[in-house]
């Protein structure tokens, strides 16, 4: 399984179930700092049809992580091959905040609150 | 001259104001370990207002007002610490402040940094953009025009703007030696 982690969080790609699942708080500082992980969900979208980002473990995520998150959807929604579903926790305040921004962004992704 | 972007209120400490006031030299360890600190100030926010807003077990909605609450305190307070980190100027003898003021139906952030000249003049330029736009289309177009570069503090007000329903209001104070003392204001109601 690829993935990256550091103090509070991790990322993973976990191809057999064609899902990329972000856990713990994220408030890396700045677009650069999030680089790697633009790589991975941007190269989770090769070859693939479908693709699942789970945050139902995802307790924060700073504004710089939202945009990062943000900017990865508005790639997928151009490169129009892969159907992307997000899902999130209605038990965490800032994904019922600003999650419903990225359907704006994508009006084909699908969202999906636990 | 002082220069007001909305208006910064001013606080009366009362009996009916419980206040937090964080301050800081940035300077004294290096900016990537004080970063650490922003998520743990921020936490700390998050949680300690929660005291205010106890759970009803018999009341389901409590728990989610609670949640609710200390997610946008946490997230505002990371947010404008981040942003001061970034736009802080060392060489100018101002700490960076955080405060906190819980009233009854509201809540106020007042984070105070000093800025450089051309700091200041970027960002001031950035309040006026930001006055003057819809919020919600600034934020679409921010992204989708890639302008969300590094360094930008757009989309953290942005954020707090739409998905809070925060306002926000600015003031640059002149200092003596060059330089602002430049206050964001954050009032959320709760």
């Amino acid at each position: 399984m690829n993935s990256l982690s550091g103090e509070g969080y991790v990322v993973e790609l976990d191809a057999d179930r064609d899902t990329v699942r972000m856990a713990g708080a994220l408030r890396l500082g700045g677009l650069s700092e999030y680089g790697p992980i633009s790589q991975m969900l941007e190269s989770a979208l090769d070859g693939r049809s479908h693709l699942t980002i789970d945050l139902t473990g995802l307790e924060f995520l700073n504004s710089s992580g939202i945009a990062t998150l943000s900017k990865f959807v508005i790639s997928a929604r151009n490169r129009n091959e892969c159907a992307l579903l997000i899902r999130g926790s209605n038990d965490i305040a800032w994904q019922g905040k600003s999650l419903n921004n990225l359907k704006r962004l994508m009006p084909a992704l699908e969202l999906q609150f636990d | 001259m002082s220069e007001a972007h909305g208006e910064i209120r001013t606080i009366q400490r009362d009996r009916n104001t419980e206040s937090l006031d964080l301050s800081f030299w940035p300077g004294s360890v290096p900016l990537r370990q004080r970063w650490r600190n922003n998520g743990l100030s921020a936490d700390f926010l998050g949680d300690y207002v929660t005291t205010f807003f106890p759970l009803d077990e018999n009341d389901p909605a409590t728990r989610q007002r609670q949640s609710e609450i200390r997610g946008a305190v946490s997230f505002i307070a990371n947010e404008l610490l981040e942003n001061a980190m970034k736009f802080h100027d060392d060489s100018l003898p101002e700490p960076i402040t955080m405060r906190l003021f819980l009233h009854q139906e509201e809540i106020i952030f007042q984070q105070i940094n000093s800025a450089g000249q051309e700091a200041a003049d970027r960002f001031r330029a950035f309040v006026d953009r930001l006055r003057n736009s819809d919020p919600g289309e600034l934020y679409i177009q921010q992204l989708e025009e890639g302008a969300a570069s590094e360094g930008s503090a757009g989309l953290g007000y942005l954020t707090m703007i739409n998905d809070y329903g925060a306002d926000l209001a600015w003031r640059f104070e002149p200092l003596d030696n060059n330089g602002y003392r430049v206050t964001t204001q954050v009032v959320v109601r709760i």
